[in-house]
């Protein structure tokens, strides 16, 4: 079922003025409940304003944001309920960590919604399990964690809200491979347990190979496509003038496919590739 | 072969917080005991996880940072001499990730100029320095605009402009690529190559993309203050388990090589590029 749509909606920087720029030009889309959704863009393509139109920062110059089928702009008053539903974590959202400890930090967006002292407490305490923040870790000051762990009670703060939609924006940025994976599990495993809709804004072709179900794709203001994952990246040609990319595992897979080898189309992570390549190797020794 | 930069036993620790703690305990060294030679004109990769110490190593070479013990050698200059640190950070120029936080002046031009008008360069000599530095990093059609209006990778290439207007002969780059999308990641490492290939300007490239890693002459792995490996890409990359095993990674293409090579195929170890990649699958398939 669609939770959240857009009508036309087209957005205009500075309109009137000789810096007027159109960021996000007539977007129709449609997006369901419960799925991992990656969101790519060359930098300026408009992800960024596009998301910030999702839970009303901006209003559309024209056009309409739906969330369940409710115009978010129809009445003003309602857009701070709009907001506890759509949550936003901006790139490097651990630098907004302002609170004693991190317990309290994880907690604010929730006392903000009103909710009582019990089910604050274990929604803190759930949400930062689910990210492997240990409970010591909840009394001490949040400036005194790691890089890593700040970025979690950052992003903790925002998914104890239990929003509908959560679009988090480069969660990864700066976070070594073994960082990055873990990171991107334990987002994925919060989307399966809460089913909610997850949009993924990354440049890591490879990471939204490995962690999506779709992908919505923006190029110069309008969006390019919102499909399936393996279906936007057989379109790696397309994806090249984008000035985007396939992950290096699915540009060699669809050389070989280029070239005659019998491999399906769909290859775009290491595993699916070892699995297929194997097939074929096995079968050719078969027939042999 | 001449060596640019020479690090004799490093050893380093951040200041313990005094507020929180009346009698400071010393915190835990993040550098122990690192020594290492870089080779005039090379480009080295520097890897390892978060927290490794490689970005603290990293700073001891333009004398960010002063090792506690050990000596730190940028042309033979030790970085602990005050009076030598104007030259020092002259041979030695620094990139970082953000480049919204290294520029600071309205204009492109303007901005690159900084440097060189700091070091009191003459005026005329400002101008050609700031128009080759533009054209090298293949800015220099932009040299009148506004930085905010350039995309990331843009803006990276203008903050190595700024580098390169000092005319150093290293330059250190801390993650460059890690806020840019794809195509402003590979501007920058075409960039990097230019450089270090056609001007002879030594790189060393602090990544987390295995990647860009792999198009370095070496590869140094920083794991939790010691050097764990230092070898060609190809070496290092073809240990795949003691990667994952500190948190690291392998090209896609090298995973995939070491994936059927465990499988019984005679996949070659030394896999790091794609073309590789593809003539080893066409010699099995």
């Amino acid at each position: 079922m669609a939770i959240l749509k857009t009508e036309g909606l087209t957005y205009t920087y500075s309109a009137g003025t000789p810096f007027e720029k159109t960021a996000v030009d007539h977007v129709d889309l449609c997006i369901e409940e419960n799925t991992m959704i990656g969101v790519i863009g060359h930098t300026g393509s408009g992800k960024s304003t596009l998301m910030q139109h999702f839970n009303g920062l901006l209003q559309p110059t024209s056009g309409k944001v739906l969330l369940n089928g409710q115009d978010i702009w129809a009445d003003k008053s309602k857009l701070r309920e709009v907001r506890f539903q759509v949550g936003l974590v901006f790139q490097y959202p651990e630098y907004q960590l302002f609170e004693e400890t991190v317990a309290k930090d994880i907690a604010f967006g929730c006392k903000n919604m009103g909710l009582s002292e019990e089910e604050i407490k274990s929604r803190v305490l759930e949400t930062a399990n689910m990210l492997g923040m240990e409970k010591e870790l909840l009394e001490r000051s949040p400036f005194a964690l790691s890089g890593g762990q700040k970025r979690r009670a950052a992003i903790a703060g925002v998914m104890a809200m239990r929003p509908k939609i959560l679009i988090l924006d480069e969660p990864c940025a700066g976070l070594d491979p073994k960082g990055r994976n873990l990171m991107l599990r334990q987002i994925r495993d919060y989307q399966k347990k809460t089913k909610s809709t997850v949009l993924l804004v990354s440049h890591s072709m490879e990471d939204v190979a490995e962690f999506t179900e779709k992908l919505l794709v923006m190029s110069k203001a309008k969006l390019f496509c919102y499909e399936e994952t393996y279906q936007v990246f057989r379109r790696a040609d397309e994806l090249k003038q984008l000035g985007l990319r396939v992950p290096q595992i699915a540009s060699v897979m669809q050389t070989l496919r280029k070239k005659g080898y019998n491999l399906p189309e769909d290859l775009y992570t290491v595993e699916s590739a070892k699995a297929a390549v194997l097939a074929l190797l096995r079968k050719g020794a078969a027939s042999c | 072969m001449e060596k640019i930069i020479k690090a004799e036993h490093i050893v380093f620790r951040y200041p313990a917080d005094a507020e929180e703690n009346q009698q400071p305990a010393k915190n835990p060294p993040i550098l122990k005991d690192i020594s290492l030679e870089i080779e005039k004109g090379s480009f080295t990769a520097v890897l390892g996880h978060n927290g490794s110490g490689k970005s603290t190593f990293a700073k001891h070479i333009n004398a960010i940072l002063l090792p506690e013990s050990g000596k730190m050698f940028v042309e033979g200059l030790d970085t602990a001499n005050e009076n030598l640190l104007f030259d020092i950070r002259q041979k030695a120029g620094m990139v970082f990730q953000n480049p919204d936080n290294q520029i600071v002046a309205t204009v492109v031009e303007e901005d690159v100029a900084f440097a060189p008008e700091n070091l009191g360069v003459p005026p005329a000599e400002i101008r050609k320095r700031v128009d080759d530095a533009l054209k090298a990093v293949n800015m220099y059609e932009y040299r009148n605009h506004a930085p905010t209006q350039l995309s990331g990778g843009q803006k990276q290439r203008v903050a190595i402009a700024g580098v390169i207007a000092m005319q150093p002969d290293c330059i250190i780059l801390d993650e460059p690529t890690a806020m840019l999308d794809p195509q402003g990641r590979q501007e920058v490492m075409q960039t990097i190559r230019k450089l270090n290939q056609e001007q002879g300007i030594t790189i060393v490239l602090i990544t987390h993309y295995m990647e860009e890693a792999a198009l370095a002459d070496r590869i140094v792995v920083i794991d939790d203050g010691v050097i764990l490996l230092d070898d060609t890409p190809k070496k290092v990359f073809s240990q795949v388990e003691k990667m994952k095993e500190i948190g690291l990674d392998v090209p896609q293409v090298t995973e995939l090589a070491y994936e059927l090579r465990k499988a019984g195929y005679a996949v070659p170890a030394e896999i790091i590029t794609e073309e590789e990649c593809l003539q080893a699958l066409e010699k099995i398939l």
